[in-house]
């Protein structure tokens, strides 16, 4: 049967991606970032995950406010990369798990999660970065993936409770899956930032590390606070926050943390944290 | 129940939190900057802004803050952030000149403020 074996907190900030793809990784303000991915890449590749679920939202490459899904899960054997608006990144095109990604969907659906099903879906920055940052990909990509967009950007978004509820669902469906699989699952963004208005680049080391010490120890405590308590504490693009607890909803409680990092050079605060759960 | 999940009586960060009110407000700049990730109507808009503008049926008051590259004036009439990098690359105003720009400050000035400025 499938298996969550493992569960990943991590940003995935553009200038990231661009700081990779110019060779960047070794200077003295990107080394503190590249250098905890290190490790991670290494403890992934022991683990030999076939499935990543990567929980990210689109800003903008392949969804458009025109009809705008709260949650879209993509249903298909490959995805392309996007263009976001500077060109195409060089990285290969993404494997999907299209026999998993249907059990998935089947399953939340009948979990009571409504999902809009993907079967094309261009993937971007607030996926490929994490991906890129975890996972060996020269010449190809090392596992499959799962790409699930939640709507961070066009309040009413889901609840933080919600998202939650979602990765215990998650859960529920890797373990119904008839095969063995060894899945991964990620949740992406954050952590604060403010990127609109007077106090653009406004960033709370104090907060983000109460969230890498709740994420952990304590999601519960996570789960009730409103979208307005998270804008004030992680800005109002750091509620990205919520789709962490995707991940943790997904991890049972004997998962132990593995590596955690926090690097703030600019307008974002990246974390950085990963649970393993016992074998 | 439904627990209110915002309190608009305290603004974000002195901020204007994006949400269907102003998405409404600014769809079609937003669409118009959704159309920017395809290289050819970045090229499109290069070789003719008005134009561009125009296609997508921007209002006087719309074309008006993008002519301007008034980036405060476009989050506050709508314009998603996300999106607006996307007219940022056309326009040559990459985000943290944007940044510094609604922070009312010189590029130069905002970057001093940074813990590393050069993870640009």
């Amino acid at each position: 049967m499938g298996r969550i074996i493992a569960g990943i907190g991590t940003s995935h900030v553009p200038s990231i991606g661009g700081a990779y793809d110019r060779g960047k990784q070794a200077t003295p303000a990107w080394r503190p970032l590249f250098d905890a991915y290190v490790p991670v890449r290494q403890w992934l590749a022991e683990l030999k995950p076939d499935v990543a679920i990567m929980v990210y939202n689109d800003h903008g490459a392949d969804f458009f406010f025109d009809k705008y899904p709260t949650f879209a899960v993509g249903a298909a054997d490959g995805y392309a990369i996007a263009d976001e608006g500077f060109g195409t990144r060089p990285l290969p095109p993404i494997h999907g798990h299209l026999e998993f990604s249907q059990h998935l969907c089947e399953s939340l659906v009948y979990n009571e999660f409504d999902l809009t099903v993907c079967q094309e879906m261009r993937v971007e920055h607030g996926f490929l970065v994490p991906m890129h940052l975890c996972f060996e990909h020269t010449p190809d990509w090392t596992v499959a993936a799962v790409p699930f967009a939640v709507n961070v950007l066009q309040h009413p978004l889901p609840t933080a409770r919600r998202c939650y509820k979602l990765g215990q669902a998650i859960r529920q469906a890797v373990e119904a899956y008839p095969k063995d699989l060894r899945v991964v699952i990620l949740g992406t963004g954050g952590m604060s930032h403010q990127l609109t208005g007077p106090e653009f680049g406004k960033m709370d080391e104090r907060w983000d590390q109460d969230f890498l010490d709740r994420i952990e120890n304590d999601p519960e405590s996570l789960c009730d606070l409103t979208h307005q308590t998270l804008m004030e504490r992680y800005g109002a693009e750091g509620i990205e926050l919520i789709m962490w607890l995707v991940m943790r909803g997904a991890m049972s409680s004997q998962a132990r943390r593995v590596h955690r990092n926090y690097y703030a050079p600019m307008t974002t605060g990246m974390g950085l944290i990963t649970l393993e759960e016992p074998a | 129940m439904t627990i209110p999940q915002r309190d608009r009586s305290r603004p974000i960060s002195r901020s204007l939190v994006f949400d269907l009110q102003l998405s409404w407000q600014g769809y079609r700049v937003n669409k118009m900057c959704n159309s920017l990730t395809d290289p050819a109507n970045r090229a499109a808009y290069k070789e003719d802004e008005e134009a561009y503008m125009e296609r997508f049926g921007l209002s006087e008051a719309q074309k008006e803050l993008v002519r301007a590259r008034d980036f405060t004036g476009l989050l506050d009439a709508g314009a998603n952030v996300y999106f607006l990098l996307k007219l940022g690359v056309v326009t040559g105003v990459p985000l943290y000149a944007m940044g510094a720009q609604m922070r009312g400050e010189t590029y130069e000035a905002f970057l001093a403020t940074r813990n590393d400025k050069g993870a640009t």
